[in-house]
């Protein structure tokens, strides 16, 4: 990998909206808000697909594997913004990935110990964190230039934002897939699984449904703001010849 | 021989790596617009997919049987470090097969194929050969889906698909179709055995 061109090009999913915009100073909070929703890591940055497919098919998967990629996040976040001054640049990235396997390690074997079904239902996903674009992308693009404390709030915030997502994916797919949510049968014994929910297949189009909504909800506001700006216009020509 | 042909039908269609275990999807979104490009790239990843092989092999032989908690970060350090050397030595030996690969070198190793698939070695413990052949089958899997993808997508250019699927939701339901397509070969195992 020529490390550090690795990330001046954007190649994970769609990704590299705002990469090369200046960006205003941002207030502490709006560090921590911004990745839950507005910009969601991989709702709206489209980072993070492999495991956002892989482990949604149930909730309690999707939340094990979102505490274990919160915790890498904000472990790495705090120990790269605390060390950035003794990284050059030249290694930044090889370094932020050794960071970030370290404590993928960590969660590996802590998640072995606590939850043995889930980590063998979770497989290799749990040591492929390392490669999450979401986690490397944060180290690159915030952390190794803010402080400790800015740096935590803003991995709180694109991890809170990658589980709202993972939870999203994850209830859909296990509500229709399983009937269930966590578990609890929810549509009684009557109801007929859609087992294709919980295949490969149902992850893509459960997905692609979410983006078909958001999408549409964006434009609609669109349209709607159009709109009313035209109206404004129209109230303006009218009142002007009115005059 | 019955054995290794099932290794390689296995990782390359019916636990196919983008289309069944969501892996390397990054590549599969991004790069799959043209067809000749989404070919490069799975070439790339055929010839990277086998080099981790060889690597991942000599790592569990002789390095990680001490040390196995070490194993996730040797694995993306020796990765990463054997992508860069290569992507130097292709470079000074044949500046044509450089600019043919080109950026996609790189940007495979961040790929979760790669990783995953030397994990899934180390887990199922594959000897040299056995892993090669797994290797070249996956990577001929991830190609044979992008190829797939990008054919799709280029005749998709000349629809005419509603304003609020254009983009990454199209892409998506492609690929649930496709995925679809793909769950068909699972009878293909347990039938010949």
């Amino acid at each position: 990998m020529r490390l550090d061109a690795a990330t001046e090009t954007p190649h994970c999913g769609m990704a590299g909206h705002g990469a090369g915009r200046p960006r205003r100073a941002t207030t502490a909070t709006e560090d921590m808000l911004r990745g839950v929703w507005r910009e969601n890591p991989v709702l709206v940055q489209t980072l993070g697909l492999c495991p956002m497919l892989a482990v949604t098919n149930s909730v309690a998967n999707a939340m094990v594997m979102s505490v274990a990629t919160f915790f890498v996040l904000v472990c790495s976040s705090l120990l790269v913004a605390g060390v950035k001054g003794f990284i050059p640049r030249e290694v930044r990235i090889s370094s932020f990935i050794l960071i970030i396997a370290t404590f993928v390690t960590v969660a590996d074997m802590s998640l072995e110990a606590l939850v043995p079904d889930i980590h063998k239902a979770l497989g290799a996903f749990v040591p492929l964190i390392v490669v999450n674009c979401i986690i490397l992308g944060r180290q690159e693009a915030f952390a190794s230039k803010h402080t400790v404390g800015r740096a935590g709030l803003d991995a709180i915030g694109m991890g809170a934002g990658f589980t709202v997502a993972m939870l999203m994916m994850g209830a859909v797919r296990e509500l229709l897939g399983s009937g269930s949510f966590l578990g609890w049968n929810v549509f009684g014994p009557s109801f007929e699984p859609w087992v294709i929910m919980i295949l490969p297949p149902g992850g893509f189009l459960t997905l692609a449904f979410i983006h078909l909504t958001l999408t549409w909800l964006h434009q609609r506001r669109a349209r709607r703001t159009a709109r009313a700006a035209l109206g404004e216009v129209a109230e303006v020509a009218v009142a002007g010849r009115a005059v | 021989m019955g054995d290794l042909a099932w290794i390689f039908f296995s990782a390359m269609v019916v636990n196919n790596f983008t289309l069944a275990l969501f892996l390397g999807l990054c590549p599969f979104m991004g790069v799959s617009g043209r067809i000749e490009t989404a070919l490069r790239m799975g070439l790339a990843n055929i010839f990277v997919l086998t080099l981790t092989s060889l690597s991942v092999w000599v790592l569990n032989r002789f390095v990680l049987e001490t040390a196995p908690y070490l194993r996730l970060i040797a694995f993306i350090v020796v990765i990463a470090s054997l992508v860069q050397i290569v992507e130097m030595v292709i470079k000074k030996v044949s500046p044509t097969l450089f600019r043919q690969l080109g950026i996609f070198l790189p940007l495979i190793t961040t790929n979760c194929a790669i990783l995953a698939l030397a994990i899934f070695t180390t887990a199922r413990g594959y000897g040299l050969v056995e892993g090669l052949v797994f290797a070249v089958g996956a990577g001929f899997g991830l190609a044979l889906a992008l190829v797939l993808m990008a054919s799709i997508r280029v005749n998709m250019d000349l629809a005419d698909v509603p304003g609020v699927a254009r983009g990454l939701a199209l892409v998506l339901v492609i690929a649930g179709s496709l995925s679809l397509a793909f769950m068909g070969f699972a009878g293909l195992l347990s039938s010949s055995g």
